[in-house]
């Protein structure tokens, strides 16, 4: 089977860091409606083996496009850069600064006084920095930038580690 | 002769050609069964017009089983030999059960290996996949009776929550009592299903699930038939027992009981607590008289007594909408299912929760089975045209050990399902010819917390320096969220795999055993019913085939390939009325290798199709 198409093809997006996610969802949609393993319930056990098969091909192309780090890593990973979080050293003196900031805040987080209120702060922080970095992202995958794009990969990734961090911070306050 | 056939859209031409399903919900406390018939699901009724049947089955010492209400009637006089709340114990170890209480009306044996503890009852030992099928049994024969034949295939539903063990040991259920699974639905899922269908509802909803024993919250996104399930939380030991045990706790202090009380006080204080629970959705106190104590339980005493119970289900909301990147204000409704959903407080504090009145205009008892039917009666072929679709989820990560053991996670929770995964592992000492793989469920880092679902070794791995070696671990979930594990050394293609029956569930070999004892004399019986089911197979190949040859032969097969495919369409002609299981069997399996790479062409062409259609769309759209 042809499993070698690339993501953006296979949902007919264009190829870009810029995605219409409405459009994503409704070629989702569209082609699970078609593959789906219930779909092929009366055919063949083969047929039903090759239904799961693509369809977890299309599952697992759709996370990585929703995800603005998935599909980041994906488009650089078309351009043959593959990015591995151990390897890659983020050079900018200010941002590891701004980081180690971030990550302080979040280690006295526990012994200020409204911790939720505290942690939703941090959050909307750390979100509005994700966004700008995806930004400049897109700008320099644009202009065909990609070791630069590269850097702003990994302080994305540095990012999105530390919101992930926050949640589980959340979750943890949240069993009783 | 008849020329022309009209019928309505989705409905097969005539009533009798249409395929028995039913959906099953098989519940702690109660369960039930619902099918579609004349276009909308309904539940069943037994013969004295009950359509919930108490999941309570009694054994007697000539090893005969009762079920439902006569066997509830007896909880308390004999409480060692009939069991309640068997699905508490699905797929659970002796560590699992005795988290559940301190104390437990039963005497379990303890297995030897750390499997699913038995229920001893004076019928010997019973395992709670045993109790299930016997619960499930009744069941299909209602479903059989009502629509007049063989059932092709059910729905079986489970907690969305439920872990692979869990799962696993609800399939099994299923398969000793002999019924086709078509697919495990997730509770939560159907009742959206329901929901979706009746109320023509559309945008983000919350299904929030307080069952008997188990609680759930899924968060769907429905647009235009399809079902995506965004996230799901819950636990999958808390329900409206541990509501019953927290009440019949506050009893048994205020009368003076001491702590060490016998199995059928026990019993008799939990069945007043749920009297009293149920009591006090309708008014604001209730009198009690439990063995020889008289006391008044106020609905606000009550709430205070419960009140950590319904806290811990919001809990899992507000995890499930961080997991669904949602806040409460994102969603459209709220439904409620689940009978632990009647009590006030719990209303009250969904409510305060997600800001708006939750729903609840489906029985939460029925509403599940409702949706479990409308899938079977699609699954089993009868809505060929019906575009509904559910995209599910997995509730808990899937992972491996690695070193220093930890877990790492190859499928996190909330991935929508199918789907397949792999990792590549090296090895970590010079010459190591073997590996041991060791997979995981659960969220934590520790394996100490996680769920061990199975160990297996892959061996035969040619001896290289250490970190030279490249074994991928494949992860395959399916549709039914069941896990399939496969390990491969990439440059020797040495290769091992699992189907994986968690370390809690029954081995084959208990399944083939309990198979034979549960039809014992009727073994003749299983045998034809097998034998017809191959000879339904064969034919039900013949056809697809045929129609497959017919629409795409010509163009996708060479003229030998051709023809070769007739043979095969042939030889399954004259194997279908054989009276052989085997013979036709072996012919099934002939005819499906020879048709797998035409299979896999059709598939690819389905597929350029689907994308073609998109750049198509782009042009016109002007991209």
């Amino acid at each position: 089977m042809n499993f070698s198409c690339d993501y953006f093809e296979l949902f007919g997006c264009p190829i870009n860091y810029k995605i219409d996610l409405v459009l994503l969802d409704k070629r989702y949609h569209e082609l699970q409606s078609k593959f789906h393993p219930d779909r092929y319930m009366r055919e063949s056990l083969h047929e039903q083996r090759l239904a799961v098969q693509y369809v977890s091909f299309v599952n697992q192309a759709y996370a990585e496009l929703k995800s603005p780090l998935f599909r980041a890593k994906y488009l650089l990973s078309l351009q043959s850069i593959n990015f591995s979080d151990e390897t890659h050293i983020v050079h900018d003196p200010l941002f590891l600064m701004e980081q180690i900031e971030l990550r302080e805040k979040l280690a006295d987080i526990r012994e200020t006084d409204q911790v939720s209120v505290a942690l939703e702060k941090l959050k909307e922080d750390a979100s509005l920095r994700y966004t700008e970095i995806q930004e400049m992202f897109e700008g320099q995958y644009n202009k065909n930038d990609f070791q630069v794009a590269f850097d702003s990969l990994a302080k994305m990734q540095f990012v999105s580690k530390f919101l992930d961090e926050i949640e589980r911070l959340e979750e943890e306050l949240d069993d009783f | 002769m008849v020329l022309l056939q009209i019928s309505e859209p989705g409905q097969s031409p005539s009533p009798h050609q249409r395929r028995r399903a039913a959906g099953i919900d098989l519940g702690t406390t109660n369960s039930l069964v619902a099918s579609v018939r004349s276009g909308t699901p309904e539940v069943l009724l037994d013969a004295d017009n009950q359509y919930l049947l108490p999941s309570v089955v009694r054994y007697n010492a000539l090893k005969e089983s009762t079920v439902g209400y006569a066997a509830y009637l007896q909880l308390s006089t004999d409480p060692l030999n009939t069991l309640s709340s068997v699905k508490r114990f699905m797929g659970r170890g002796i560590q699992d059960i005795k988290k559940l209480g301190s104390q437990m009306p039963y005497e379990l044996t303890t297995q030897v290996d750390g499997g699913m503890p038995n229920f001893k009852t004076v019928a010997g030992d019973v395992s709670p996949v045993e109790a299930s099928a016997e619960i499930l049994k009744v069941l299909v024969s209602r479903s059989e009776e009502a629509l007049g034949g063989t059932l092709d295939g059910v729905v079986l539903t489970v907690p969305a929550y439920f872990d692979e063990a869990q799962r696993q040991a609800t399939k099994d259920a299923a398969t000793l009592t002999g019924v086709k699974v078509l697919r495990l639905l997730n509770e939560p899922t159907a009742a959206a299903v329901a929901y979706g269908l009746d109320q023509g509802a559309e945008g983000i909803i919350a299904i929030y699930d307080f069952g008997g024993g188990t609680f759930d919250v899924s968060i769907l996104r429905l647009s235009s038939g399809v079902f995506q399930v965004l996230a799901t939380g819950g636990d999958s030991s808390l329900g409206g027992d541990d509501i019953d045990r927290v009440v019949a706790q506050w009893f048994s202090e205020k009368a003076g009981f001491s702590d060490d009380l016998s199995p059928s006080l026990q019993r008799e204080l939990l069945m007043s607590a749920r009297i009293a629970k149920e009591e006090l959705s309708e008014s604001i106190f209730t009198e009690v008289n439990v063995a020889g104590w008289t006391g008044v339980l106020s609905r606000e005493k009550f709430n205070l007594l419960i009140n950590p119970l319904v806290d811990k289900t919001l809990g899992c909301c507000k995890r499930v909408l961080r997991d669904a990147k949602l806040k409460a204000s994102d969603i459209t409704n709220v439904v409620m299912v689940g009978g632990s959903t009647r009590t006030h407080l719990v209303r009250q504090k969904v409510a305060d929760a997600f800001h708006r009145e939750p729903l609840v205009n489906i029985d939460p008892d029925k509403v599940v089975a409702l949706g479990a039917a409308i899938q079977a009666d699609l699954l089993v072929g009868n809505k060929p045209d019906e575009d509904m679709l559910l995209l599910d989820v997995i509730p808990l990560s899937l992972g491996l050990e690695t070193m220093g053991g930890l877990m790492e996670k190859i499928i996190h929770r909330n991935t929508t399902i199918p789907i397949i995964k792999s990792q590549e592992f090296t090895t970590f000492k010079d010459g190591q010819t073997a590996m041991s793989v060791h997979v995981l469920q659960g969220e934590r880092e520790l394996i100490s917390d996680c769920r061990s679902l199975a160990r297996f070794e892959l061996r035969g791995i040619p001896p290289l320096v250490a970190g030279a070696a490249k074994i991928q671990v494949s992860f395959q979930v399916d549709a039914d969220g069941l896990l399939n594990v496969s390990a491969k050394e990439l440059a020797s293609g040495v290769e091992s795999r699992i189907e994986v029956k968690p370390s809690y569930g029954l081995n084959d070999k208990d399944i083939a055993r309990m198979l034979q004892e549960s039809y014992g004399s009727a073994k003749e019986d299983m045998l034809a019913r097998a034998l017809r089911e191959q000879q339904v197979d064969a034919r039900r190949m013949r056809e697809d085939l045929l129609a497959a040859l017919k629409k795409d032969g010509r163009e996708l097969l060479s003229d030998t390939e051709y023809s070769c495919l007739e043979l095969t369409v042939r030889d399954l002609d004259k194997i279908c009325d054989s009276q052989s299981y085997r013979e036709i069997s072996h012919q099934i399996e002939a005819a499906s290798k020879a048709s797998e790479e035409f299979a896999a062409r059709r598939m690819n062409v389905s597929i350029k199709k689907a994308l073609a259609g998109h750049s198509l769309d782009d042009m016109e759209r002007g991209i």
